[in-house]
């Protein structure tokens, strides 16, 4: 008997972990963005004096990692579990940066999602008995994501009003069986939600039936109310996403308009020329580790609802005409027990 | 005046390419595949030399030219050669801008790098 | 899950909703002075040819060799998808934008080696453009040839 699941996709910690510190590293063009007081460091060539798009990606992911154990004064082999995973073929982001920091690993694949996704497992093998301490790690970068999803860099091509910039970062949080908070107290895990999109320039159309399937089904399992949340955060929904989303949940009797942010949304100012806003594993990592964490330390949030969302495409699905599958998973984040 | 007629006659084949790609979502790839396969089509019926004599290098140089030379090229080594000319017409006639393409575009990614967009 | 058509289709409706529409007038404005400008630097090159004494045909192809070049040399320092961001198809269609989708794919991808990365990778675009074309022409010239 699962005596810790509510409803149909949720679960209630026991013993709900401790988020006790995060870390955060940008590039240059997030660290020009409104949010750039929030990071722990900005790249100022995105590159991170690598060869390649990849590796510098690769270290970015390591050095988030690194940044959080030196926040919390912790070792490496002091942590139990990483949980990580990134945008690239095979996760090699988050594979070759765990080569490096020698700690058990778990690789995950929820595109976008990923930050939440190793969150949700990570609570899970606290709550479990299994670990005392997790870190929850997820990367992207524009350069990196763009040649494997759309085209050369150098290619003379408009980006469609819809499209949305893939944020260069890293971000990664520890979790720990004891704190003082803020902690992960619920986790309602989404199924994947697909209606036919098939444009992989917007992402937001595809992930918002997703975003809005979990959101509803948290609600529903929890018994929690828009009213119980100070803020309810997606991870990269962009602006054509986000209207289409709350247009979904108004339909269905749930107006979040006046709690809601994005984190695609805040990163990048409009004048960034950015379009929908920016996305990526990365968007809501270091959203979340970087100013959701400060502003919930400084009593200014003290119940969150925190979802990133992931769209499930490939460049050999796209090729082959399939649509594209969301999918979201959401985290209740509270300062209280 | 031929500049005229070439600004109008290469900026009307590119704008209809615009709305191609902002109407259909065509891909850029395939707005080219699509122009190089219609512009041989259109040399074959007999038209586009009408268009270049009309537009000059408005006419040539959007990738419907690159079509046309194709096709003129089999069309003329047809006349010259026969049968073997449906063969050697084509790249003879376009092999000037293919090796340059080909031998450009590696010798300019010996020298540079791709930079990261601001 | 089994797919529900009427929920994809009223979903789709939702969704065009909300999609912003592509600026059409402005990029068209903006191919076609583009595409217009290119044309006429071909058009520049065309008549100094001329000029030098060279026939048509040879005038032509010194003009796509020119035009190659600068397309790949200007995607090469970076600057052909600024223009690109702008232009749209004004940049792509012309033969320059044929050279910028040789040399965008190469200079991409030398990092995975230079003959499976750069020179493999060359072709992405420019492979199709060719294999459509020459076969186009090939039907023509048979056609040609049991109709002359």
């Amino acid at each position: 008997m699962a005596e810790k699941k509510l409803g149909t996709q949720t679960v209630k910690f026991k013993n709900p972990p401790s988020i006790i510190a995060g870390g955060t590293i940008v590039g240059p063009k997030e660290g020009e963005g409104p949010l750039r007081d929030y990071f722990d460091m900005i790249l100022v060539d995105d590159t991170y004096g690598e060869k390649s798009w990849e590796k510098a990606e690769s270290k970015m992911f390591q050095d988030a990692v690194n940044l959080a154990l030196k926040k919390a004064n912790l070792k490496i082999s002091e942590i139990d579990y990483l949980l990580g995973g990134d945008l690239l073929n095979q996760i090699i982001s988050a594979n070759f940066a765990a080569r490096q920091l020698n700690v058990p690993h778990f690789g995950l694949y929820g595109a976008c999602s990923t930050m939440t996704e190793g969150l949700t497992l990570g609570a899970m093998l606290i709550d479990g008995g299994y670990a005392d301490y997790i870190i929850a790690a997820t990367s992207s970068h524009f350069s990196t994501a763009e040649r494997q999803f759309r085209y050369p860099l150098e290619q003379g091509i408009q980006r469609p009003f819809t499209s949305q910039w893939t944020v260069t970062g890293a971000g990664a949080t520890i979790l720990a069986s004891t704190g003082e908070g803020p902690y992960i107290t619920h986790a309602t895990t989404g199924k994947v939600v697909d209606l036919g999109m098939k444009d992989a320039n917007n992402m937001g159309a595809a992930m918002a039936p997703a975003a809005a399937d979990t959101i509803i089904t948290h609600f529903k399992d929890t018994g929690f109310t828009i009213e119980d949340y100070d803020l309810i955060m997606t991870g990269d929904m962009g602006r054509v996403g986000r209207d289409i989303l709350l247009e979904l949940l108004y339909k269905e009797g749930y107006d979040i308009e006046s709690k809601y942010k994005d984190c695609g949304i805040e990163i990048f100012d409009e004048s960034q020329d950015v379009h929908s806003g920016g996305s990526g594993a990365a968007c809501s990592a270091v959203v979340l580790n970087g100013w959701l964490l400060s502003q919930i330390q400084n009593g200014v949030y003290k119940k969150v609802l925190f979802m990133a969302t992931g769209a499930l495409l490939s460049p050999t699905s796209s090729q082959q005409g399939e649509s594209i599958p969301g999918i979201a998973h959401a985290i209740t984040i509270s300062t209280t027990l | 005046m031929d500049y005229i007629k070439a600004f109008l006659m290469g900026g009307l084949i590119c704008a209809i390419a615009q709305i191609l790609i902002d109407k259909t979502k065509l891909t850029p790839a395939r707005i080219l595949v699509t122009y190089v396969t219609l512009g041989a089509i259109l040399r074959g019926l007999g038209v586009y030399k009408k268009l270049i004599d009309i537009g000059g290098a408005g006419a040539t140089i959007p990738l419907l030219g690159f079509g046309n030379s194709l096709a003129q090229g089999v069309i003329k080594a047809v006349e010259k050669d026969g049968l073997i000319g449906v063969f050697t017409g084509g790249l003879t006639a376009t092999a000037g801008g293919i090796s340059a393409a080909v031998f450009f575009g590696y010798i300019f990614s010996l020298i540079f790098n791709s930079k990261t967009k601001k | 899950m089994e797919r529900d058509v009427k929920k994809e289709q009223e979903y789709k409706n939702i969704a065009q909703k909300y999609e912003p529409k592509p600026a059409l007038l402005k990029n068209v404005v903006m191919a076609f002075v583009v595409g217009g400008l290119i044309s006429d630097i071909g058009q520049f090159f065309l008549n100094f040819y001329l000029s030098r004494g060279y026939s048509m045909q040879d005038a032509n192809t010194l003009v796509s060799i020119t035009m190659v070049f600068l397309g790949a040399f200007l995607t090469g320092i970076g600057v052909y998808d600024d223009i690109g961001k702008f232009a749209g198809a004004g940049s792509i269609v012309p033969i320059t934008g044929f050279a910028n989708s040789i040399v965008s794919p190469a200079m991409e991808f030398k990092r995975e080696g230079f003959v499976f990365g750069a020179a493999a990778k060359m072709f992405t675009i420019a492979g199709p453009v060719i294999v459509y074309g020459v076969s186009t022409s090939i039907i023509i010239g048979l056609i040609y040839y049991f109709l002359k």
